[in-house]
Formats: structure tokens, C-alpha cells, sequence
């Protein structure tokens, strides 16, 4: 057992889920076994290569400093669960 | 105990683009809410951002200019958090492959010339903006307005090279005025185009491991940066000293009341789980590119300010006053490349040209008298066509009324007479005025020869030539 319950906590707090104690058991063993079975790559030895980053070799894709229409503020709300005043409106967060 | 405090600051300078880093929706400040938005810097699932640039080419002058490498590779990276005003769940910023590392910036003061280490200036996109009051039908919610989301932003992270408020003011305005002099910036700290986050820890003096530090946030104006950095090195050693331990956390600065508050619930949250954006290819940039950068640059204050000195020979404090900022340079030297002398222009721009801004309350770029025009009314001095005190009033003739000097001078009848007939008519009539004068002065009080400068400039009303005054009053009061 190489992950534990207080990591799967973390993540899933991190996820802003919130997972019973079966769940946390369930996920614990599931999250076990994938990372047991991508861990046979770390039989590679992997010493001088560049971590991939891309699977594309592709770089530098630009666009100009050029404006373009905006959607407008109708069609930015429109799929919006809750709106006011062309604000999304959220639950208060402040600090 | 006595408590040496270590300050590191991070930066985050707002580029001055007209489009926002991965699309092209405007960044005008000031927008209606939500109005300079699309799929992209809402993160509608499937929107696909693409680099804008210029916020490249910024990067790099940037790096040039505070002495860093710059990468010939470097990735994009995602910061993962939830937060309302982040529409995607994660920030694109850069991680492990920064696009400049390794820099530096000299600041003097009281502590003489101290170099301050700049880790890494890495790109990426602001959020959005919350407001929490002053919306009708808001309620006991907030708005998010999500204008700013995606415009680019460079973040300058220093070294905890900084040991005082003070350098750390120091530091921030060297920083400020080169992003503006780059015009990769605004500057405008109110609209939050500049602003700095400060990393503050204490240690007894005697030690070498650094205090747990806290991070600061919300410091927008020099003078906060004082405050705050000034206020959280007291309170760190005030709580140590009462036995307490500094805990690592973010804090806000409150600029009413001049104190920093802990920032609850974002502890738990330092968890970015960073990954290479998949979404954006690695950008590459060739020596060309960077030698291409680096001649568009405009000259930086520090180089002008050797330069006005060395060549120019003005002194420090005129330099340094001339290049404050780079429109007050340029008008400078464009005063000079109209002809006019180094030491005369700077006069007259830090005299006459500042207090007509001041008065009026206008920038420089607003000068009712152009550079052209001011290094014309020099040179009308410098032929001798009016004296200096004369071209004061054609100066503000200029500034209130506009119009060429030359033709001012015309049209007033201000040209300086430096014929010796009439002026020594004007002194023949003074001296039989004032025999009693003439007489005191031939009996040894030299200092009555003031009254008479006087007595003829007022009846020349400010024409006469004083050289030539001078020498003919020497001349006719020996006698």
C-alpha cells in the first residue's frame, strides 16, 4: 500500500469533493493499484532525456496584439446558473 | 535581542498589450463588467488559448533590463485552485522553465550600492475581479466580473536580498520606473497595473538560518510597502519577544489602519499541483530574437543618468531629476538636439518647464511650450537678443498664450538694447538725478552701484543689456 486515506483526503479536499468513509477505502485501494501498475515505468532508465512536456513537436504558436470581438456580456451570463447586474453571481468569498 | 529582517519581494507587473495574453479580448481598463470576455478567458470547456506575441517581446526586454538569461526555452504551466474570479480551475503561469532567471537590480541609498538578486520573471494571466458590495441585488454574495481575466501579467520575483523597508522601496521604484521607461507597463499602481506582494521574516543577528517568513499581500503604493514591511517586521519581533512563533501565512495589508491581518483559509490551499499546460507549445526564442529585443530598447534611466553626466557634464542631482521618468528625458534632449546648451536646457526644464507643469497640474507630454520652442527662446538669450530675465516673461507669454518667442519678443517690444548710446542716455539722466548717489559712490561706497543697475533697468524696463550696463556705469561713475 503505497497511497494512504489522509492523501486521498487531501485530494479530494484539494478537489472540493467530499467523499464518505467507504468511498475514501474504495478510492485508497483503486488509487493504489494504478499507481502500482504506471510505477513499472520507473524500471526505465530515464537519465538524460528531457522530461516530455508536449507530445506534439510543435513550439512557438503566436497570435498579433490584435483586438477581436468580445462575446458580449449577454452571451457570457447566458449558461450562467446565477446572475446579477452582468456579474456571475457566487456565494460571498471575501478575506 | 536585536533582529535582522529578510524581505523578498514578488511583483506583478501588468503589460501594457491591447489584447489579453491568450485571446483577443480587449484590456481596456474601466469596461463594463463582463463586457471583454469570450470562451477563452471564461474557460467555456474546448476554448483553446493562444500566446499573444507581444507579451513575449515584453518578457524579454523585461529580462534584458534587469540583467536575467533569458530561456531559450520555456513552458507554460497550470496552478491548480479553485477560487470564484478563476474561471478554469487552474492559472496559466510558467514553473519549472521561466522565460528569464539569474537577473539583478543596483539600488543606492543610505547603505551605499547594493545589488538585489532577481530569481525569475515568469508570464501569465490575472483573474478576474470580485466585488463584494455596491451592486444592486447583489445580496449577501459577490459579482465577478471577469474583464481582467487573461490580461498578461509578468511576475518579478526577487531573492531575499533585501534588508529594510527603505531598500525594499528603493528596489520597487528602480523596477517601476524601467518597466515604464520599457512602456511595457503603465505603472499605475491605483489601477493595480504594478503591484507587490512582500515576503517579510525576522532573525536574531547572531543567526544565519532565516525566520519563518510571512507573505503579504495588497501593498499598492510605495508608501504602503513601507508601512506594511515596517509594521510586519515589528510585529514578528514583538510576538518572538513575548515568547510567541511566527506562523507561515498570507496576510492582507489594510491601508486604513496601516496593519497587516491574517488571511484565514488560504493556508490549506498552497497545493498547486503544477503541470505543464498541455494547451500551449513550448516557446522557443532564438538569439535573434533576443538580440532584435534588445536593440529596440529604449535607453534605461541608470545609462542616462552616466550618460547626462559623463557627457553632458550636468551634476547627479540634475541627472538624476531629468531622468526620473523617460518623457521628462525625452523633452530634455530634444530641447538639446534643437541646439540649446546641456546646463541652460536643464535649467530651464527643471526651473520654468516643472513649475509651469506644477502649476497647471500637467504632465510633460501636455507642455504648452515645446522643446523646439524653448530651445528657441535660449537661443534668443544666447545672441543677446533678450536678457535671461526677459525671457522669463516671454516664457510665460508662451505657456499662457502659446506663440513662437521670437515673434513674442517682436510684438512686445522686448528686444534687449544693447546700443551704448542709448543706454548711456539713460545713465546720464539717473546719475544728475542723483548726484548724492554718485557722490557716495565715488567716495568709496561700492555697494550704491547696485541702485544704480537698478535705477536703469527700471527706466529700460528690463531691456537693457546688463553686460553693457555694467560696463558703462563702471566707466561713467569712475570719472
Amino acid at each position: 500500500m503505497k497511497i494512504t486515506k489522509d492523501q486521498i483526503k487531501q485530494v479530494a479536499t484539494l478537489a472540493r469533493l467530499e467523499l464518505s468513509e467507504q468511498e475514501i477505502t474504495t478510492f485508497t485501494n483503486q488509487m493504489d493499484s494504478i499507481l502500482a501498475y504506471v510505477d513499472k515505468l520507473s524500471e526505465l532508465d530515464v537519465s538524460g532525456i528531457t522530461p516530455t512536456s508536449h507530445a506534439v513537436p510543435l513550439e512557438n504558436r503566436f497570435r498579433e496584439d490584435v483586438v477581436t470581438p468580445s462575446i458580449g456580456v449577454e452571451n457570457a451570463l447566458a449558461n450562467a446558473p446565477d446572475k446579477v447586474d452582468g456579474f456571475f453571481r457566487v456565494p460571498k468569498v471575501i478575506e | 535581542m536585536k533582529y535582522q529582517p529578510i524581505i523578498g519581494l514578488e511583483v506583478h507587473v501588468q503589460l501594457k498589450t491591447d489584447t489579453k495574453i491568450f485571446c483577443g479580448c480587449s484590456t481596456r481598463f474601466g469596461a463594463t463588467p463582463n463586457s471583454q470576455t469570450c470562451p477563452v478567458c471564461l474557460g467555456f470547456p474546448g476554448a483553446l488559448p493562444v500566446l499573444n506575441k507581444k507579451v513575449v517581446e515584453f518578457a524579454i526586454k523585461a529580462g534584458l533590463a534587469t540583467n536575467c538569461k533569458i530561456a531559450k526555452r520555456s513552458i507554460f504551466a497550470r496552478k491548480n485552485y479553485f477560487y470564484p474570479d478563476l474561471p478554469k480551475g487552474y492559472q496559466i503561469s510558467q514553473y519549472e522553465l521561466p522565460i528569464c532567471e539569474h537577473g539583478h537590480l543596483s539600488v543606492t541609498g543610505e547603505w551605499g550600492e547594493k545589488k538585489i538578486g532577481i530569481t525569475r520573471i515568469h508570464m501569465e494571466e490575472d483573474a478576474g475581479k470580485l466585488v463584494h458590495s455596491d451592486i444592486p441585488g447583489l445580496g449577501s454574495n459577490s459579482g465577478v466580473d471577469l474583464n481582467r481575466a487573461c490580461t498578461p501579467l509578468l511576475e518579478v520575483v526577487s531573492e531575499p536580498d533585501i534588508r529594510s523597508a527603505d531598500e525594499a522601496v528603493a528596489y520597487l521604484k528602480k523596477l517601476h520606473q524601467i518597466v515604464v521607461y520599457l512602456g511595457i507597463c503603465d505603472g499605475n499602481m491605483e489601477e493595480g497595473s504594478f503591484r507587490c506582494d512582500a515576503n517579510v521574516s525576522v532573525m536574531p543577528v547572531s543567526s544565519d538560518k532565516f525566520g519563518t517568513r510571512t507573505e503579504t499581500k495588497n501593498v499598492n503604493s510605495f508608501r504602503f510597502v513601507k508601512q506594511a514591511i515596517e509594521y510586519e517586521i515589528e510585529r514578528q519581533i514583538d510576538l518572538i519577544e513575548e515568547g510567541g512563533k511566527v506562523v507561515q501565512e498570507t496576510r492582507l495589508f489594510d491601508p486604513d489602519s496601516g496593519t497587516t491581518r491574517s488571511m484565514r483559509g488560504k493556508e490549506d490551499a498552497h497545493d498547486y499541483r503544477y503541470f505543464p499546460d498541455p494547451d500551449l507549445v513550448p516557446l522557443v526564442i532564438s538569439d535573434n530574437w533576443i538580440e532584435e529585443s534588445r536593440i529596440s530598447m529604449p535607453e534605461l534611466p541608470e545609462t542616462k543618468l552616466k550618460r547626462y553626466q559623463t557627457e553632458l557634464g550636468l551634476t547627479e542631482y540634475d541627472s538624476e531629476v531629468l531622468t526620473a521618468t523617460r518623457e521628462l528625458a525625452e523633452y530634455f534632449e530634444s530641447v538639446i538636439s534643437e541646439g540649446a546648451q546641456a546646463k541652460t536646457a536643464a535649467n530651464w526644464v527643471m526651473g520654468e518647464v516643472t513649475r509651469g507643469l506644477n502649476e497647471s497640474g500637467l504632465e510633460i507630454t501636455e507642455s504648452p511650450v515645446t522643446p523646439k520652442q524653448l530651445a528657441e527662446l535660449i537661443s534668443l538669450i544666447d545672441k543677446g537678443t533678450i536678457s535671461g530675465k526677459i525671457a522669463k516673461t516671454v516664457f510665460d507669454i508662451m505657456w499662457q498664450k502659446g506663440g513662437e518667442p521670437a515673434k513674442i519678443v517682436e510684438e512686445q517690444g522686448l528686444v534687449q538694447v544693447s546700443d551704448t548710446g542709448a543706454i548711456e542716455k539713460i545713465i546720464d539722466e539717473i546719475m544728475s538725478g542723483n548726484m548724492g548717489q554718485v557722490e557716495e559712490y565715488r567716495a568709496g561706497k561700492e555697494k550704491v552701484f547696485g541702485f544704480f543697475v537698478g535705477q536703469v533697468m527700471r527706466v529700460s524696463k528690463g531691456k537693457a543689456n546688463p553686460a553693457v550696463v555694467n560696463d558703462l556705469l563702471l566707466k561713467k561713475l569712475k570719472v
